[in-house]
């Protein structure tokens, strides 16, 4: 299960990075999105893929039996998730009030503030 | 029980809320804003005189015990960094009563200013990696949204280029925490610390020491990675500009202080070595690019990026002297950094413009701003008897013993460079002949926040002047903390408690 887990994780690290090299802030965001996602996934797989064995301690004993999940990561992914989607909602509203004020979606045309 | 931890996030957190529900209220709000950052330098104060007296404090958040719950520690330089906080957050909201006008304050101006300061706070004080990464994101949230009031075109442009680097930079920060976490199987820092210290694979650790390198590098806007900041920096309120340009990039340096000296010190032949040229060409490209500018707020930004350079040089040569130098050049240059935004932000509001063209004859109409313009930028050069003097001293000292003479020679060569660049805003802005050119009408400044802008700006310079003067005991402070940072154990054996052996910690505990 791992390595499937790893190879999408990827896959979705080099679509983000494709997204966010391109000119057109809507693609920009999209790939702010994906690269998050990516992110989380990945904290996810750290804990180990192990089906149907929750961290429960049964009764009358100090530690569970077997290997069991480990259930930080999932806490940490849902911090992850929450945090995401209020910045990446920042940026979407930030990025229709640039191509209001702007009025160009293409980040060449941005470039006032560079130089 | 030692509430002064856990206060300076607590209030302008509390502050914050407070003037949320006073939305309506122009004037609470304002009262809110100093009396809220007048609070966070007392328990900032309070903080370090007691770190100072008994050592490392530590927090455990509702009492789970280290490893496993969210722990707050204080050492010497987090309290350090508080105190910095509460002086930059007090002087800003005197700044902001004066100058941040009507139009910005109805849109939330004070509680995002709160939120920031908590932020900022938060990361200073917290013992947790991952806990980090969200005091990380709630001073983003902040800042992103502090960039954009207004929504001038200028404004829109800077904050698509902040917001998207610094996300990157979000996303690279927690892959290197989810990785981490994979390898040592703990969130918090002094547990990581000691773990890592016994895993056999160096391959992994470095490569998590550069993912770590890149996020805060980012954040502290470092070579090669600095582009979001000058893009930035100058299209704000001034106000906000002196709170950027004084906190947050100091809240990366001091994350890779931190970082870099508790976990990932085992290899320094690798990890430092590159962090020293990165530290170097920081200086050197930041330098550069203030050379090339003629706008008062993106020199001042260009020569950050150029002073945070120094900051990094002294953790990167590693040395006890180096740290000390890092951790004086870090108190020197939040102050003088915040006074010349906020003296630009006088000339502005006199002028109407940020142009160094269109300004001029200063020193004749306003020769008391003058001086207080020549105060941080001679300090900021590196003028004896102001702090720069001392910081730069510190740092070129201990580049020279410890015999990397390329960087310490960038190091003495961005000095010259950044007093000429001081000397170009005092030239145009200040000695030479006002232009004849027609300006704007610029309303007259009422006398009191006249005197208010001028009474923030007296004060930090007066700081800047007493660092310089007191270079004794800033320097006993600064050595201290380099002690700490250089003796890990120290700051391991506050939060996990003596004696506890490798994989037992706290077994049988919740």
């Amino acid at each position: 299960m791992e390595p499937l887990i790893a190879v999408a994780i990827g896959i979705l690290f080099a679509a983000a990075v494709y997204m966010m090299l391109r000119r057109s802030i809507v693609k920009l965001v999209i790939g702010l999105m994906l690269i998050s996602n990516a992110a989380n996934l990945l904290i996810f797989a750290t804990a180990g893929m192990v089906r149907g064995a929750p961290p429960l301690v049964p009764e009358g004993l100090s530690a569970p039996v077997g290997p069991v999940a480990d259930p930080l990561p999932q806490a940490l992914v849902l911090t992850a998730i929450v945090i995401a989607f209020g910045v990446l909602s920042f940026a979407v509203v930030l990025v229709r009030r640039a191509w209001e004020i702007v009025g160009a979606d293409d980040l060449d045309k941005m470039r006032d503030t560079d130089t | 029980m030692t509430p002064q931890i856990a206060l300076p996030i607590l209030i302008p957190l509390l502050s914050g809320t407070l003037s949320l529900l006073f939305w309506r209220s122009r004037s609470m709000q304002r009262f809110i804003a100093v009396a809220g950052t007048a609070g966070l330098l007392l328990t900032g104060l309070w903080l370090l005189a007691t770190v100072q007296r008994d050592g490392i404090q530590v927090m455990h958040m509702g009492s789970w015990t280290a490893p496993f719950g969210i722990s707050l520690v204080a050492d010497l330089l987090g309290a350090i960094m508080v105190v910095l906080t509460g002086i930059i957050g007090l002087a800003v909201a005197l700044f902001s009563l004066a100058t941040v006008g009507r139009g910005h304050e109805a849109y939330g101006y004070f509680p995002l200013m709160h939120l920031l300061l908590a932020g900022v706070a938060g990361a200073f004080l917290t013992g947790d990696i991952f806990n980090l990464y969200v005091w990380f994101e709630v001073m983003l949230v902040a800042s992103f949204a502090l960039l954009i009031l207004g929504s001038e075109k200028a404004q829109m442009e800077g904050a698509i280029k902040y917001v998207t680097l610094n996300l990157v930079s979000s996303v690279t920060f927690l892959v290197a925490v989810g990785l981490l976490y994979g390898m040592v199987g703990t969130l918090n820092m002094a547990d990581i610390a000691r773990r890592l210290a016994t895993l056999e694979d160096d391959g992994m650790v470095d490569v998590l020491a550069m993912m770590f390198m890149v996020a805060f590098g980012i954040k502290a806007a470092a070579f090669p990675l600095f582009f979001w900041l000058p893009a930035s920096y100058h299209t704000p309120p001034v106000a906000v500009s002196a709170l950027f340009a004084g906190l947050l990039t100091k809240v990366g340096v001091y994350a890779l202080y931190r970082v870099f000296t508790l976990i990932f010190h085992h290899s320094p032949g690798y990890t430092h070595e590159i962090l020293l040229w990165g530290a170097g060409l920081t200086m050197l490209s930041g330098v550069l690019g203030a050379a090339a500018q003629f706008e008062f707020r993106r020199i001042l930004s260009f020569h950050i990026v150029s002073q945070i350079g120094y900051m990094i040089l002294g953790l990167a040569l590693f040395t006890p002297l180096a740290i000390i130098g890092g951790v004086f050049y870090i108190i020197h240059h939040i102050i003088v950094k915040t006074n010349l935004f906020l003296v630009s932000g006088i000339v502005h509001r006199l002028r109407g413009t940020y142009q160094l063209a269109s300004l001029g004859g200063f020193y004749r109409s306003h020769p008391w701003l003058a001086v207080l313009f020549l105060i941080p930028a001679l300090s900021l050069a590196g003028m004896p008897p102001l702090s720069g003097f001392f910081a730069k001293f510190i740092v070129i000292r201990a580049g020279i013993e410890a015999e990397a003479y390329g960087v310490t020679f960038i190091a003495l060569l961005v000095g010259l460079l950044t007093l000429y660049s001081m000397i170009k805003i005092w030239a145009e802005v200040f000695w030479k002949a006002a232009p004849e050119e027609e300006l704007e009408a610029v309303p007259a400044v009422e006398p009191r926040a006249m005197w208010l802008m001028s009474a923030t700006v007296a004060g930090l310079a007066l700081c800047t002047l007493f660092i310089g003067l007191n270079a004794g005991p800033i320097y006993a402070l600064a050595e201290a903390s380099a002690g700490q940072l250089l003796a890990p154990e120290r700051y391991i054996e506050a939060v996990l408690g003596s004696g506890i052996e490798p994989g037992t910690a706290g077994e049988g505990t919740p």
